[in-house]
């Protein structure tokens, strides 16, 4: 039987691009994961790098990003994604290599190889997704969680006095000299969404330069472990979330690049 | 086959395995410093700008382990050495490099444990080099060098194995090998070649299949089956297990044991065999896969089994395992550094001999 197309004499304007597999996200529903996984995969099509992209899936909530993004991949121990990219940067210096962690996996169990992988100024891009929660195994406290927010090890809130502040780790980051491209984004609305893609793209763009480390935050929603719905997580992100991690640029290279 | 230089040189075992990755087409190597190897990054830093390979001293051997990994699975010929305390720290990302079957060289010097311990010689880290180390079910390939000539020809030996089996593949060496100076005749330069890696992470290239590499298998029924793929592939390399017999045919006292112990053995065995004992001894050079058979066999025609180890005895429950309860089994050994010397084994031997009545020729 033949197929009759569902729509004809219509322009093509949106579809899923050839980086990324047919395989459906796991991700819950309103999780930032799945947009930042396709429009990092958009900009690898837009390069035309597919061929020359290797990326580092972490341990945590996109422990299977490899089973989306249409790259070469190597899934690192937890923590050590940095470390895993590093090298395969060291050995294969002209391809563009990424690191796509999350808070526990970026800022406490591998915060030594985040830190020292920036201070090399190693040329791979790192995105780090911030939640503020182990999202993987249920819900605990991250590094990032705010003060007083409700855990499943933080059942109470999470005390100062107890399990420290929330580590703004890109801050940190920021003062390394080996930092080239420091930034903070959101993807919860088309605007944010455009900024970080496009933030990506910068990204990738610089890592051609081999003049250092390029870092993108993006600053997410968990709807499941902070137990709402997507638009409650939205909401509460941008009330709570951004206050303490401010969007916006924290280190720009000083060249022009346009 | 590994072809030499024909000069011979006086080196240290550390500068000589170095010297000899870098004649076998090493490509990066990533480790921290540690006593007594630290000469081994020492040397190849000086060396990297010259030859053109990749040497970065790492933030710990945690980074180092995992730099290995990417470098590994990125396609490299690639390596990192240590010590005890510092092989410990690098566990977990063996047993990843093993589940994800990447081919790597890792070193330990080992000294004398457990804790920070010392900075002496010892064999205590057999059990750890062996049975696994990390957690799950695996093994890497170990060879056990007792010179500074097997220092550098079992690099090669161990990047051949690497390849060939998809595995990282341990030299376990110790404290006294890594410092001593002997007596080297080099492996020549690029005499090794190198196998294509399809499978490497270097970018999907155009109708290639995308290649991912993974120690991740959620669906129990995926992890049991490439947990037999593995166990397929420890059967496979038991054909590669290497040892060396000493007067083993007409021997009364046998005696086992590896790398520097074997050396004091050696000469415990000419001054045994001086005063008339049938003494011979049994090298296994490589210790996983363990020479089991050849053990086995050789022990049906001797009265007794002497195992001497650096340590609180490790090996000897392999041997115990190989010989069954055949024949008695003893056990010498020395720790924290301290190393036997052939006099003690000859009194050890003399006991044996004693005990069990075994006649003197």
């Amino acid at each position: 039987m033949d197929t009759i197309p569902a729509i004809t004499d219509m322009e093509l304007v949106y579809c899923r691009p050839s980086t990324l597999t047919d395989t459906p996200f796991h991700y819950c529903p309103g999780c930032s994961h799945g947009v930042v996984h396709k429009i990092l995969m958009e900009v690898v099509a837009e390069m035309g790098i597919q061929s020359q992209t290797v990326g580092v899936a972490p341990v945590g909530c996109s422990v299977f990003a490899y089973n989306y993004m249409n790259v070469d991949m190597q899934e690192a121990a937890h923590g050590r994604a940095s470390a895993v990219a590093t090298g395969i940067k060291r050995v294969l210096p002209d391809k563009f290599v990424f690191s796509y962690q999350g808070d526990g996996d970026l800022a406490a169990i591998g915060t030594g190889e985040t830190i020292h992988t920036v201070n090399r100024g190693e040329n791979i891009l790192v995105l780090f997704i911030n939640n503020g929660i182990y999202g993987m195994t249920g819900g605990q406290m991250a590094p990032t969680s705010l003060l007083g927010m409700v855990t499943s090890t933080t059942p109470y809130g999470r005390e100062q006095s107890v399990m420290g502040y929330p580590l703004r780790i890109t801050d940190l980051v920021a003062q390394l000299p080996g930092a080239y491209y420091v930034t903070r984004q959101a993807v919860h609305t088309a605007t944010t969404v455009r900024k970080t893609k496009k933030a990506i793209r910068n990204a990738l763009e610089y890592q051609k330069l081999k003049r250092g480390t390029c870092f993108i935050e993006v600053v997410s929603n968990c709807p499941s472990g902070w137990k709402m719905t997507p638009i409650e997580a939205n909401n509460w992100m941008e009330k709570n979330m951004f206050a303490y991690y401010p969007l916006g640029d924290l280190k720009v290279p000083k060249e022009n690049h346009t | 086959m590994i072809v030499h230089d024909d000069e011979p040189r006086l080196m240290k075992g550390n500068e000589a395995l170095a010297e000899a990755a870098i004649r076998a087409g090493l490509q990066a190597y990533f480790g921290y410093p540690i006593t007594p190897q630290s000469e081994i990054l020492e040397y190849l830093t000086v060396e990297a700008p010259k030859r053109g390979f990749v040497v970065l001293q790492a933030e710990s051997e945690l980074a180092a382990i995992n730099m290995v990994f990417g470098a590994s699975g990125a396609g490299a010929r690639v390596m990192t050495s240590s010590s005890s305390p510092g092989i410990s720290l690098m566990q977990e990302g063996l047993s990843y490099m093993a589940s994800a079957q990447l081919p790597a060289l890792v070193v330990n010097v080992s000294r004398g444990g457990p804790g920070l311990g010392t900075i002496q010689p010892a064999q205590s880290d057999y059990f750890q080099a062996t049975k696994g180390g990390g957690h799950g079910d695996y093994h890497l390939i170990v060879l056990a060098p007792s010179s500074v000539q097997e220092m550098a020809d079992f690099v090669f030996d161990a990047f051949r194995l690497a390849d060939e089996y998809r595995n990282p593949v341990m030299i376990l060496a110790d404290g006294a090998l890594g410092q001593m100076m002997e007596k080297v005749t080099l492996p020549k330069a690029g005499s090794l070649p190198f196998t294509p890696k399809p499978w490497a992470t270097t970018g999907k290239s155009e109708g290639r299949e995308r290649s991912i590499i993974t120690s991740l298998f959620i669906q129990p029924e995926v992890m049991e089956r490439v947990n037999l793929q593995l166990q397929e592939k420890y059967k496979k390399v038991q054909k590669e297990v290497r040892f060396e017999a000493f007067h083993a045919e007409d021997a009364e006292i046998l005696l086992v044991a590896f790398g520097l112990s074997a050396r004091i053995c050696q000469k415990a065995l000419e001054l045994a065999r001086e005063q008339g004992m049938k003494v011979g001894l049994l090298r296994p050079i490589t210790l996983y896969p363990f020479p089991s058979k050849v053990l086995s066999s050789l022990v049906q025609n001797v009265a007794s089994v002497l195992v001497v180890e650096m340590n609180a005895g490790q090996m000897v429950e392999d041997v115990r395992l190989a010989v069954n309860g055949r024949r008695p089994v003893h056990f010498k050994g020395r720790m924290g550094g301290m190393i036997p010397t052939p006099e003690e084994v000859l009194h050890e031997i003399e006991t044996i001999t004693e005990q069990e009545r075994i006649v003197k020729v």
